[in-house]
């Protein structure tokens, strides 16, 4: 067996649940019977590497990595942070994906139907495989916010999706990152599908005046937690126990 | 008062939402250019070691309806049931096999599929083995935290009757729902591995 212990159990209470009729298309892709508990076994407690030689220069750089007649329009910013454990050690060599609207709300896929304009410089992607000490970063636009069907006038706050593996499947992630100070966060049916307001708060990236870059662009932390683990000396039982 | 213990919260999970492939699969929905290959795509190549298999399979809503937004990754051992990962220390996994993919459901039929090879058994915490079998991860617009589920083969009696993860499912009548029924296509063995979210079919999903 491996070095390192199990994973710690996830707090269902902190995610949202599966089931939250306000965001409707929950209702019907929200399975019913309890999840069964599963103590982490190495299927679980392992995963695959992430070559930073995957990693093209320009894969963090949404204003240019999509560019053809100019580079993408919008607020321009940095979103930086890094990648935790619960035991507040940075992970490195995790894969971080991103991808996003662009500055009008709108997203660069053939099912999309919203009204406002593409930009045909920005693509929208972009990843980043994180360094020693966990962190993460990439040039971007500020997204715009943007209706959706769900309620009759549904809108979604300005937000960047987020995928994220760690270093075991047991870890994967996918979330998404608001921005500090925008009131249509709480109004939203799928950040308000998370059920305690701190954890909400967890996913909201503050402003970083700071790092930000006089006559550029401003900066924006956006810290990631993935689960932690326990260390070896809890996990010394005997075979059989 | 007492100490703080001082752990960190797992930030909180957000449902992949319609457009994940944007970042996933970009070259899939035509975001060309910016990079050449997305990830997970090639499990095997010429020197991977094990039998040739396709797993494929559909996901279902509660209404029986198919999705076809959804992105399906799987992480699995290698054919002498060693994983490829620093975590592995029984041994050195198959160079050649990374072990792990993902796939986005098709857009019209909405199947998922990959071309891989069958693992070999791995063992459950005690020592006893595990039958061999795929781990799967789902996340869709609509489902608010990624789905764990595995899935087992169903030429795999013997060990399916024996897995210690199998044995844990209390209501027997739902393992079926983990085990893929293996067919033929193109001389290639098949194991279709459909997925219900909700309904009498259920899929048996983990919380690992």
């Amino acid at each position: 067996m491996s070095d390192n212990g199990q994973y710690f159990q996830r707090d269902r209470t902190w995610h949202p649940p599966a089931f939250t009729p306000s965001y409707k298309t929950s209702v019907l892709r929200s399975p019913q019977q309890p999840l069964i508990s599963l103590e982490n076994t190495l299927s679980e407690m392992t995963g695959p590497v992430f070559g930073h030689s995957k990693i093209g220069p320009l894969d963090n750089d949404l204003i240019r990595n999509y560019a053809k007649t100019g580079e993408a329009i919008g607020q321009r910013i940095v979103v930086y942070g890094r990648v935790l454990d619960e035991n507040d050690r940075p992970v490195p060599g995790a894969l971080v994906e991103f991808w996003q609207a662009n500055a009008g709300g709108r997203y660069r896929h053939k099912k999309e139907t919203y009204l406002a304009a593409i930009d045909p410089n920005f693509g929208g992607c972009g990843r980043m495989i994180t360094d020693v000490e966990g962190r993460y970063w990439f040039r971007t636009i500020k997204p715009g916010a943007y209706p959706w069907p769900n309620g009759v006038n549904d809108w979604r706050p300005a937000h960047i999706h987020f995928s994220v593996f760690g270093h075991a499947f047991a870890q994967r992630l996918i979330t998404q990152m608001y921005f500090e100070g925008d009131p249509m966060i709480w109004q939203d049916p799928i950040a308000m599908t998370v059920p305690d307001k701190a954890a909400v708060e967890q996913l909201i990236a503050a402003l970083d005046r700071q790092n930000t870059l006089p006559m550029d662009s401003l900066a924006y932390k956006f810290d990631i937690v993935l689960r932690g683990r326990r260390s070896t000396m809890f996990e010394n039982r005997m075979e059989g126990n | 008062m007492v100490q703080k213990l001082n752990f960190l919260k797992e930030s909180p999970s957000q449902t992949a939402g319609p457009y994940v492939h944007i970042g996933t699969n970009p070259n899939w929905v035509e975001i060309t250019g910016v990079w050449k290959e997305d990830l997970g795509l090639v499990l095997v190549g010429p020197e991977t070691k094990g039998e040739r298999i396709i797993v494929k399979g559909r996901i279902f809503d509660g209404a029986g309806d198919v999705l076809r937004d959804a992105l399906v990754e799987i992480w699995q051992a290698d054919a002498e049931g060693l994983y490829n990962s620093p975590e592995e220390t029984r041994g050195k996994a198959d160079p050649n096999f990374v072990g792990w993919g993902r796939q986005p459901c098709d857009g019209t039929t909405g199947e998922y599929r990959f071309e891989t090879i069958k693992p070999g058994r791995v063992p459950f915490r005690d020592g006893r083995m595990m039958a061999p079998h795929i781990t799967v991860w789902i996340v869709a617009r609509g489902i608010n935290i990624g789905l764990h589920t595995r899935m087992y083969f169903s030429d795999e009696e013997a060990a399916n009757a024996e897995c210690p993860v199998l044995a844990q499912i209390a209501r027997k009548s739902r393992i079926p729902t983990l085990i893929a029924t293996r067919g033929e296509e193109n001389g290639l063995p098949t194991y279709t591995f459909d997925i219900h979210l909700q309904g009498e079919k259920e899929t048996v999903f983990f919380d690992i």
